[in-house]
Formats: C-alpha cells, sequence, structure tokens
C-alpha cells in the first residue's frame, strides 16, 4: 500500500507543535494537507505523543467538518452554498458535477479516487458568485455547463 | 529589529518619504475575488511589461528605489467587475483587466499619463468613471476601517507604516496608560461588530480589573454567515491594521498573548496574517519589550476546521484550546474565564480594526460619525439580486433604501425589490416597510432584526422566500453542534417541516407547529446558534405568511422557484403524437396513443425535465 504513514514525517509535525495537547486540531490539519485525509494509523501515535486519549483525537476528527477518515480524490472540488452563491442558483452545478462524476447519492469522492466534490458556505468571493474551487483556484461566475468543461478539461490533460 | 520609539518613527518617516517619490503605482486588486479572476497573472504580466520595457519598478517598496511601484492590494470592492487595477496618481481605475491589457496600461497610463477609456468602470447608464470617486457605488461609503484596504499593498508592513501605521500603537505605549485607553475606546462608545453589539470599553474595563494572569486578547476572525466576507477582506487587506488593535488591546487590559481564529475557508487571509505576523516579530513589534518598553505581546494564529459553532465565544476558546467547540453554559462569562480558563477579551476583526483610528483622532472624532447610541461605521457585504454586489462601509444609521438604491444600485435588471436577509442564518429578513429604518444596533433590535454578520441578502420577486428560511435552517441544522437537544432536534423538525412545504407536502397544520418550535427552541437552547436559528423562520411567516399559504394550500409558488411545484403539460396544438417524450419518461407519467395528443399525469411526473429538452415540437410547457 502506497499511502503507509509516514512515520518521520508525524515525528516532525509533533516536535513541531512541541507535543502540545492544545495544537492537536494543528497537527490534525497538517496531516489531513499531507494525506488529504486522516489514517487511522495516527491515532496512536498522536495519543502516545500528546497524552490525550485517541477517543478525545477521533472525536475532534469527526467533529471537525474539514477532516475526513476516508481518502479524499486526488482532485478536490469544493462548490460553494453560502448564500450568495445559493441565490445565484449554485445546487445545479453541484448536481451537474455529481451526474458527471457518476457519484452515487451520499458519496463524495469517486471510486477511483480521482475526484472529491465538497459543498462549503462562501469561499469569501461572494461578488463573483456562483463559485467554485478546484484543488485551491477558484472559479468564478460558473454555470452548470462550465462545471462540465471544467471536468473534461481535467480528464483529457489525464488522457494525454 | 525597532528597540525604541525614535527608531520607529525614524522607519516610518523613511517609508513615507520612499511612498512620495514613487513616480507612480499601479495597484492589482489581490482580494479573493480577484485572484479567482486571475489577478496573479495580470501582476506577473506588468511585471513583465516594466522590465521589458525598462521602466524601474520597485516591486519591494524602499529597498528597490523609485520608479514605478507595482503592488497587491486588498479588495478594491467591485469583486465582479475584477480583475481591478487602479493607477496613481491619476486615479485612473481600470475593470476586467486580463493579462494582454498590461501593456496599453503601461504605455498609456504610466508612461504617458493618458486614460484607456475601453477598460474604465461604465455605470447604468453607460457613462464612463474614470475615478473611483466617480461611480454611484463609492460617493456614499465612507472608508473608516477599511481605508488603506485597496490602497497600499496588503502583504508589506512598511507601507502600512507610510500610511501612518503603528502610530496609535506607539501612542498607546508611551504616551497613555491603560486606564486612559480604555476610557478613551469606551468613550468613543465602539460596540461589537461580531454580531451583539456589546460595548467594547466595557469588555476590556472588566479584563483589566481581572487579577489572574496570564490575560489573553482573541480576534474572532471566524466569519461563519454563508455570504459574508467583510473580515476576509479585512485580513486580506489590511493585516495590520487589526493586529495593530490586537496590541492595544493587550496594552490595555495586560494581556501578553494574542490568539488570531481565522475560518478554514480563508486561505489567502491565513497567507496574509502569517506574513504580518512575521513581520512583526521581525521589526520587533511583538515579542518581548517591545520598542524598549515593558510591554511584551506574542501572536498566535488558529485555523478553523469547518463549524460555525466556533464563531460563538465559547465555542471558539475551545477549539483554541484543542477540543471540540461546544459553547458552555454562561456564566462565567469569558472575560472572567476564557481562553485556557483565563481572563479574556474576545473581539470580532472589525471591532479591532476600529481601535487604532479611536486611539489616534480620539473619541469625539469617533462619535462625529454615525448615530448617538452607535458611532461609527460598518462594513456590509451586499450581494444576492442587486446591481452593485461587494465590499460596503457606511455611517451606521444609513437607511436601508440609502443602503439597496444609493449605494447599491438598486435591484438587478429592474426587477422588483422583496426583502433584504439581514445578518445571514441568525438574522431576520426586512421589507419596503422598513425602508427607513436606519441600520444601527437599536434600531435593528427594535424592528426584531440584527446587524449580526453584516451580510446583506438582497431578495427579487423571484425569490421564494419559504425556500430561502428553509435555506438558512438547512444550514443551521447542520451546523448545530448537537450539545443542547431544543437546537439539536428542534432545528431537524423545523427543517423537515420546510422540505415538506417548499416539494408541495405541506399540511395544514405546519405554519402552526412552526412556530411553536421556533419559540421553544428561542427559549430554551444553550447558544446563540439554536437562539437565533429559529428568526430567518419567524421573520418571513410574519412578512409573508401568504407565501407560505400559497405552498400549503395551492400548493404553488408565486416566486416560481420550488422545482416541485413546478408542473408540465402538453400544449395539445403543438403535439405531434411522436411518443418520444412517453418513452423517456424514467416513471412513465406519459401516456397516449401514437399520432394522436400525448398527456401528463400531475401525480406521477418527478418534473425531472428530461421530456421538456427531448421534444422536438417544443409542445412540452412549464406552468405554476
Ligand atoms: C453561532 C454563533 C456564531 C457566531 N459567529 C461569529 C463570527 O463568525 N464572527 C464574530 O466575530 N462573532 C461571531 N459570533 C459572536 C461572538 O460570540 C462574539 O459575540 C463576538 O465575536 C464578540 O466580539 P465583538 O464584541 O467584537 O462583537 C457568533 C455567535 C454565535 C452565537
Ligand atoms: S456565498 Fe459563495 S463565495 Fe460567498
Amino acid at each position: 500500500m502506497e499511502n503507509v504513514v509516514n512515520m518521520d514525517f508525524l515525528e516532525e509535525i509533533v516536535s513541531y507543535f512541541k507535543r502540545s495537547p492544545s495544537s492537536i486540531i494543528a497537527m490534525l490539519q497538517e496531516i489531513q494537507e499531507k494525506y488529504r485525509y486522516l489514517p487511522k494509523e495516527i491515532f496512536p501515535f498522536l495519543s502516545k505523543s500528546t497524552g490525550l486519549s485517541e477517543a478525545r483525537i477521533y472525536s475532534l476528527a469527526t467533529f471537525y467538518e474539514n477532516f475526513s477518515l476516508e481518502p479524499k480524490g486526488k482532485n478536490i472540488i469544493k462548490v460553494c452554498d453560502g448564500t450568495a452563491c445559493h441565490v445565484r442558483k449554485s445546487l445545479p452545478i453541484l448536481e451537474r458535477l455529481k451526474a458527471k462524476l457518476k457519484l452515487e447519492p451520499g458519496a463524495v469522492t469517486t471510486k477511483d479516487l480521482a475526484f472529491t466534490v465538497e459543498v462549503v458556505a462562501c469561499l469569501g468571493a461572494c461578488g463573483l458568485s456562483p463559485v467554485i474551487t478546484l484543488n485551491g483556484k477558484a472559479y468564478p461566475a460558473m454555470t452548470p455547463d462550465k462545471a462540465t468543461e471544467l471536468l473534461e478539461s481535467l480528464i483529457e490533460v489525464k488522457g494525454e | 529589529m525597532l528597540r525604541s520609539r525614535q527608531e520607529l518613527k525614524d522607519l516610518r518617516e523613511k517609508c513615507q518619504r520612499s511612498a512620495q517619490d514613487e513616480v507612480r503605482k499601479i495597484l492589482v486588486c489581490s482580494g479573493t475575488g480577484c485572484v479567482a479572476s486571475g489577478a496573479e497573472e495580470v501582476y506577473d504580466q506588468f511585471k513583465a511589461v516594466l522590465e521589458r520595457l525598462k521602466i524601474p519598478c520597485s516591486v519591494k517598496f524602499i529597498e528597490d528605489g523609485h520608479g514605478v511601484g507595482l503592488k497587491r492590494s486588498g479588495c478594491q470592492a467591485l469583486c465582479e467587475k475584477g480583475v481591478l487595477v487602479r493607477v496613481e496618481p491619476e486615479g485612473y481605475l481600470y475593470t476586467k483587466v486580463k493579462s494582454s491589457d498590461c501593456e496599453v496600461i503601461v504605455t498609456e497610463t504610466v508612461q504617458q499619463g493618458r486614460h484607456v477609456e475601453r477598460l474604465a468602470y461604465k455605470d447604468h447608464d453607460g457613462a464612463v468613471c474614470k475615478r473611483t470617486q466617480e461611480i454611484p457605488f463609492f460617493k456614499r461609503q465612507m472608508r473608516l476601517v477599511l481605508e488603506n484596504c485597496g490602497n497600499i499593498d496588503a502583504e508589506s508592513i512598511l507601507e502600512y507604516l507610510a500610511a501612518g501605521g503603528y502610530k496609535s500603537f506607539e501612542k498607546a505605549i508611551y504616551d497613555m496608560s491603560s486606564q486612559e485607553i480604555i476610557k478613551e475606546i469606551a468613550d468613543s462608545k465602539l460596540r461589537g461588530r461580531g454580531g451583539g453589539g456589546f460595548p467594547t470599553g466595557y469588555k476590556w474595563q472588566q479584563v483589566y480589573r481581572q487579577k489572574l494572569f496570564p490575560k489573553y486578547i482573541v480576534c474572532n476572525g471566524d466569519e461563519g454567515d454563508p455570504g459574508a466576507f467583510m473580515d476576509c477582506s479585512i485580513m486580506e487587506g489590511d493585516p495590520h491594521r487589526m493586529l495593530e488593535g490586537m496590541l492595544i488591546a493587550g496594552r490595555a487590559v495586560g494581556a501578553s498573548d494574542g490568539y488570531i481564529y481565522v475560518r478554514a475557508e480563508y486561505p489567502l487571509a491565513v497567507r496574509r496574517l502569517k506574513k504580518a505576523i512575521a513581520d512583526l516579530e521581525e521589526y520587533g513589534l511583538s515579542g518581548e519589550n517591545i520598542l524598549g518598553s515593558d510591554f511584551s505581546f506574542r501572536f498566535h494564529l488558529n485555523r478553523g476546521a469547518g463549524a460555525f459553532v466556533c464563531g460563538e465565544g465559547s465555542a471558539l476558546t475551545a477549539s483554541i484550546e484543542g477540543k471540540r467547540g461546544f459553547p458552555r453554559v454562561k456564566p462565567p462569562r469569558t472575560v472572567e474565564h476564557g481562553l485556557f480558563d483565563k481572563p479574556t477579551v474576545l473581539n470580532n476583526v472589525e471591532t479591532f480594526a476600529n481601535v487604532a483610528v479611536i486611539i489616534d483622532k480620539g473619541s469625539e472624532f469617533y462619535k462625529s460619525i454615525g448615530t448617538e447610541s452607535s458611532p461609527g461605521t460598518k462594513a456590509f457585504s451586499i450581494t444576492g439580486n442587486i446591481e452593485n454586489t461587494g465590499l460596503i462601509e457606511v455611517p451606521l444609521g444609513m437607511t436601508l433604501k440609502e443602503v439597496i438604491y444609493d449605494v447599491g444600485g438598486g435591484m438587478k435588471g429592474g426587477k422588483k425589490f422583496k426583502a433584504v436577509q439581514i445578518g445571514g442564518p441568525s438574522g431576520a429578513c426586512l421589507t419596503e416597510e422598513h425602508f427607513d429604518l436606519p441600520l444601527d444596533f437599536d434600531s435593528l433590535a427594535k424592528a426584531g432584526a440584527m446587524i449580526g454578520s453584516g451580510g446583506l441578502v438582497v431578495a427579487d420577486e423571484d425569490t421564494c422566500m419559504v425556500e430561502l428560511a428553509r435555506f438558512f435552517m438547512n444550514f443551521t441544522q447542520r451546523e448545530s453542534c448537537g450539545k443542547c437537544i431544543p437546537c439539536r432536534e428542534g432545528t431537524k423538525r423545523m427543517l423537515l417541516i420546510l422540505e415538506r412545504i417548499v416539494s408541495g407536502n405541506g399540511r395544514a397544520t405546519d405554519i402552526d407547529n412552526l412556530l411553536d418550535l421556533a419559540i421553544t427552541i428561542k427559549e430554551t437552547a444553550l447558544c446563540g446558534l439554536g437562539k437565533t436559528a429559529p428568526s430567518p423562520v419567524l421573520s418571513t411567516i410574519k412578512n409573508f405568511e401568504e407565501e407560505y399559504q400559497a405552498h400549503i394550500v395551492d400548493r404553488q409558488c408565486p416566486a416560481h422557484s420550488c422545482e416541485k411545484l413546478k408542473k408540465y403539460y402538453i400544449e395539445p396544438e403543438l403535439c405531434k403524437g411522436c411518443s418520444k417524450c412517453a418513452k423517456l419518461c424514467p416513471t412513465n407519467a406519459i401516456s397516449g396513443k401514437a399520432k394522436e395528443i400525448y398527456s401528463i399525469d400531475p401525480i406521477i411526473c418527478t418534473r425531472c425535465g428530461v421530456c421538456v429538452s427531448s421534444c422536438k415540437f417544443v409542445a412540452i410547457k412549464e406552468a405554476w
């Protein structure tokens, strides 16, 4: 398996944050940034390093919406459904993306781990609503058709 | 590393001279909106063009000497028209700038001072507005907190110094006692901009009185209201102003550490704040014995992890402590037992951004703006179906009508105004009858609304108010932390009822049930999230009960927006009986014989719309 957790990396993270229990959220954020999710192997390690119980750390991972216990896709698409984007029709864009990626109801990540589609509330670019982001880059004034084009351009690049 | 007041003054003067020496400035807006529209590419292109034409360009300010200053500014407020570029000293504003436009801007404006009309802003009637001040959107605004935002390089502490930065902080450590600082803030009647409007001076005074040390300053940059981005713009566009406010607060109450909690969805704000904090350390404006005084203060940056409830004070401090963001029962208040159980000043980003102005210009000046009980300005983000969407700052007490028509430019596409939702998911809606209502803390509270976050969402005749209420309820329901039952279960029940109504299955008793639940939740929920969650429902029922009735009794959506209440029918005159629609219909709702006229059974039809796009003869029509 490719995603066996790199222990040196974990060690680096916990020592950067001085093993402080109050920095546990920041540690989880760093780990999630690298692996795009929280692999289950990290919990015993973090528990030993910080002195917090595994259950405590696990409870954080489930409480905060940004953390994922499931592997996320290589490409992460965030569809804004904040008020401004909602009144300018963001949901049809989400529906289109889900349909194009053949995501089953309730699923957010494609089976081949190529894409994850998430809904977020306001990206701070309301003036350009509706907005979606692809791997952190924002795309303003989206429509379902533009979203399709964006997906197709990605899949093409991959196919080459 | 600055070691004394004099060194800070010298550096500031040097920066001011350098700013004057800069013949020209090109300000490329680098707020989240314009970055999304390609501001980075435009910036790089300007740099390339200037280099190619051998025009000296001081990207770094000061160090590179004189020439053309190329800067990444904070939000210039017309996000929809991005990428925005302004050239000083003429003040020419260019909109929708692309990389390919950089060359002409340099050769025409930068080199010869000529205006490029093609890229100018055109107002409603097509008239060209060369400068920002000529645009109607800005005429009625007043930029106090956002003064620097869009005018200086957001990533440069030196530019902030050139704009008079850290002067108030300097005054606060050398010329004022803690009590004097607090008195100035209290006299200014500054009220918290995070929603509640709590008097800031009073809060500081309470923390000052505590005997327990260390004390903390916490800045609430969680900006949870979906559809509001004022705090985001301040953190991105003028981070030092907020940090200066925090330093002054720290000095006033005797705190040693400042924590900034920023929402996870604002990566640019996080990046700019990180840079700003590192610069403060480098210049010795944070750390031990700042400027040689006895004051020590350190900054810490925390990123949120996607929980709206963390905007609530006690949930926010729990999150900084590395716990789940559950609000707790109060008292004890944050001022006594806040972060790490220590006395804590918790204020909003915009509140801190007001502090430097008050210390610099005095409380009398501050009170001359706004209203008697709500002095100063307030930033709002106006979005929705309005002509000018964006970030605005106006004196408190401006009427709703002035904000919507004079600043916002009226309704988009000449549609009819219906309502404005103020304060996001905890807020209420205001209608035409409130047009003359002054927007300030007390007048709004009297009208049953609140400024809340400052998000204004304008709805026109095509917006369904029941659906809007459902949207907000869906948001709060998802964000309910689950600690108290009224909020956890109550919001779920309310959401179910609303979902039922918008999908055409409403029951006669639904409005009464909603009101019942709303009042119970309001009275019994633990924290502000639950207490205010029913507000959008209560206020839409109060103002638009007939719209609820139409959904429930007539199964109709008067705004023609709820998809589930749409009906499809086949126009007999156009139908050729080709049977294509009947074959495609996934629910077999269409029946008929070939070559005869087909019909749709509205009970079976799920309004998927497949038939509409399949009919070559455009015979399938929508009805409401
Ligand atoms: C559910 C909930 C969400 C809140 N979200 C925010 C927020 O995003 N930003 C903010 O400044 N205050 C928010 N508040 C208000 C804070 O609890 C607190 O009153 C405020 O930050 C105090 O700062 P101020 O006195 O400067 O307004 C929220 C309150 C509740 C109950
Ligand atoms: S609501 Fe989508 S960016 Fe603000």
